[in-house]
């Protein structure tokens, strides 16, 4: 049902948004931060397992599924928050962050009339496409605000190919054999800190099953959005993947401005069958703190494929601009033998936030490739850091790797770090690392001025076409939206 | 159209321009010669407004607007054009986004409407075919991976776009073959008009063999230290600038 349109007249349309966005965005401060007054159900604050009880119960959540959490809190309990990270991250108070909040009116609606009026300005404030209009942009959306996902759409759309896409609640009570199968299968509650921590207390989040053989004919997307005072957000997203099966999966996040950190740590696991191919794609744009480092969202996510099957492809795609930490790697697990992994990433860090994230590539399989391009901007007294592992196991016969990681620096008072590390025990691997560093040229900026372009004007071009690799693996509708953030975020970061 | 007086201007406490007085017509071409270190570059670099130069006397009046007063985009809006010596390359930027966002930017500072993007397309095509170059240039990323020749071509391509008043050719014919060298000449011939002026800076006498001159300067120790017709760079290419050092020095 996704129309075709021609892709040169596409850039056109491209190239028009670019220019009006260069005009739009100047000035602005973090455009998203309104606070939206929806009545919310919360639970007391603090970290318990009467909490995780309670937060289960909540859901009417099966046995199964609080032993699950109960397992996964009480090994969080013996857990240490993990130090190694090119961060500094004040010491966070779990007793004083709310784990479970949903708007009260939970509803079950057919129309989206029936949707609060103030979710639904909420929504359109953020641009979130709920209504009708979005068909013939071929976007169903999952939004969910705070926890509990609200409205899923194009379900029966979806449903008639046999694509599940749904609530991870949902999921638990229609498709439980699904769930105990693959939940905690890609990301074990053991595997670290916040993986713990999600497991235990998770809100909501996203399923999709893309059954044999079935190309999914839109792009997927869910909006999340922290919502409520000192609610954490702990997601939880599910993506199987089955034979020959495709799917392109957008996320993209922005939170409401406020004084006070918040916490988020999601989880998303993915699984590739044979000749599957998962395209996951986020744009993330969560309050960065003030200009002083106030504030701002705290994000700890362990992103995760699997290539199970021969001949898989999974493949991350990231613009991180907000956030005032961030700890993030999304990675591939290449089991089949010619899978295949690729990372694209743009991180943004300007003022006082601070970014640690790269991807792992885990080469188990025959001839399996990966492919690894970051690009990092950072400004103001910003810390940037790509962090990757490249492991080659034994049986993995001529494995490859590509990966370029460069760095670039707006002034003299941020910084950026590489950190790839690299574990090979199978000389047939063939892996490449290519790394820059570089500062934006005085020259480039004079060229620009020269033919009659602002300092201001002329760094968002320059830095657009720095990331112009990634952002081109974006889908369309993305990649507009994220080079606007790119020139939000790095407003008043020279001259 | 631009009256430059007295112009002093140095660069780390180093004194280049000592006192340049310059006056241009629309529809003059002025050639700048002079032996390496003259300050030939340093002349354009202050007139497009590049900062690394410190302007410490006299005044350029540029159609009536100090000129000095203008950052260096709202001299490039009010139609000064410098052609760069060594044109920077700018990975990921394409040509067409590029020349687009320049010429728009142009068209506000004028009070225009943005060009709609087939009347763009249509100009970028017409302003190819004046200057004779290859349509895949405005395919690539501004400037990367251009040949020597290449850069210089799409230097006189933009200038064709953004309809310069004043042009300044700083060593455009450094790094070009004779057949380069002729396309770019061309090219700056058709754009000029009787409402444009032109600025050579060369080293070399060739250039004005097809871009003929009404007025050659020679430039040496930050002065102009003489002024004649086009036969004048005739003149230097025989005997080489050291009699004009003897005159100076003497």
């Amino acid at each position: 049902m996704r129309c075709l349109i021609d892709k040169r007249l596409l850039l056109h349309i491209m190239a028009e948004n670019q220019n009006k966005l260069l005009e739009e965005v100047t000035g602005s401060e973090y455009k998203y931060g309104f606070f939206s007054d929806i009545e919310t159900e919360t639970i007391p604050k603090g970290l318990s397992e009467e909490v995780v009880r309670i937060i289960s119960a909540k859901k009417n959540e099966p046995e199964w599924m609080l032993d699950f959490r109960l397992k996964a809190y009480n090994h969080w309990l013996t857990m240490k928050k993990p130090e190694w990270a090119h961060l500094n991250i004040p010491e966070i108070d779990f007793q004083e962050i709310i784990f479970y909040a949903a708007p009260k009116s939970k509803p079950q609606l057919d129309s989206l009339d029936d949707v609060d009026p103030e979710l639904r300005a909420t929504f359109e404030k953020l641009g979130i496409p709920l209504d009708e209009q979005k068909i013939l942009s071929g976007v169903a959306v999952d939004a969910v605000i705070d926890s509990v996902s609200v409205k899923t759409t194009y379900k029966e759309t979806l449903a008639e190919k046999g694509i599940i896409f749904c609530s991870i609640s949902e999921a638990v009570a229609e498709y439980p054999d699904l769930i105990k199968k693959y939940l905690g299968s890609v990301v074990p509650h053991g595997d670290n800190y916040f993986a713990a921590l999600n497991a235990a207390v998770f809100s909501d989040g996203s399923f999709v099953y893309i059954p044999k053989g079935v190309r999914c004919p839109m792009e997927l997307s869910t909006y999340f959005r922290i919502n409520a005072m000192n609610t954490g957000q702990f997601e939880r997203t599910l993506i199987i993947a089955d034979d020959d099966s495709y799917v392109s999966y957008l996320e993209g996040c922005t939170a409401p401005m406020r004084d006070e950190n918040q916490l988020h740590a999601a989880i998303v696991e993915i699984i590739t069958m044979e000749r599957a191919e998962v395209k996951y794609s986020t744009v993330q744009n969560w309050y960065p703190g003030n200009k002083e480092g106030k504030g701002g969202i705290y994000n700890f996510v362990t992103k995760r494929a699997i290539c199970k099957g021969d001949y898989s492809k999974v493949s991350w795609t990231q613009v991180e601009t907000g956030s005032a930490v961030t700890w993030k790697y999304p990675s591939c697990i290449l089991q089949g033998d010619h899978s295949v992994g690729e990372f694209y990433s743009v991180a943004v860090t300007n003022n006082y936030q601070q970014a640690d994230t790269g991807t792992k590539m885990i080469h188990l399989g025959k001839n399996t490739r990966s492919l690894i391009v970051s690009k990092g901007v950072s400004a103001g007294r910003s810390q940037n850091s790509y962090r990757g592992l490249v492991k080659v196991a034994k049986k993995a016969e001529n494995a490859r790797n590509f990966s370029q990681c460069d760095s670039l620096l707006l002034g003299d008072q941020c910084g950026a770090h590489t950190f790839p590390y690299i574990e090979v025990i199978n000389n047939t691997a063939k892996i490449e690392h290519e790394a820059t560093t570089s500062k934006i040229g005085e020259d480039q900026i004079f060229y620009c001025n020269q033919r009659g372009l602002s300092t201001e004007d002329a760094v968002a071009l320059i830095v657009n076409g720095y990331v112009k690799e990634v952002i081109n693996q974006l889908p369309m509708e993305f990649a507009v939206e994220a080079q606007k953030l790119l020139q939000i975020s790095l407003e008043g970061s020279v001259g | 159209m631009l009256v430059i007086k007295d112009l002093h201007a140095k660069i780390d406490n180093k004194e280049i321009l000592r006192g340049i007085n310059l006056e241009i017509k629309a529809g003059e071409v002025h050639a700048i010669m002079g032996p390496n270190g003259a300050g030939k570059s340093t002349l354009s670099s202050v007139l497009a407004g590049n900062d690394k130069f410190e302007v410490s006397e006299g005044t350029v009046t540029f159609n009536g607007k100090d000129l000095l007063a203008l950052p260096p985009e709202d001299r490039a809006r009010e139609g000064v054009f410098l052609s760069f010596q060594y044109p920077i390359e700018i990975p990921g930027v394409s040509m067409v986004n590029f020349m687009r966002t320049a010429l728009n930017e142009h068209r506000k500072y004028n009070n225009l409407e943005p060009l709609s993007a087939s009347d763009f397309l249509k100009k970028m095509r017409d302003k190819k075919n004046l200057v004779e170059i290859d349509s895949n240039l405005t395919n690539r990323s501004v400037n990367e991976g251009f040949s020597g020749g290449e850069k210089k071509k799409n230097e006189i391509f933009q200038m064709a776009m953004l309809e310069h008043k004043l042009a300044i050719l700083d060593e455009t014919d450094s790094g070009l073959d004779i057949d380069a060298l002729r396309i770019v000449a061309n090219g700056v011939n058709k754009l000029k008009t009787k409402e444009n002026a032109t600025i050579v800076i060369t080293h070399y006498q060739r250039l004005l063999d097809y871009i003929v001159p009404d007025f050659v300067h020679v430039l040496y120790k930050g002065r102009i230290v003489k002024t004649g017709g086009k036969e004048l760079a005739l003149e230097l290419e025989e005997k080489g600038y050291d009699w004009i050092k003897k005159e100076f020095e003497d």
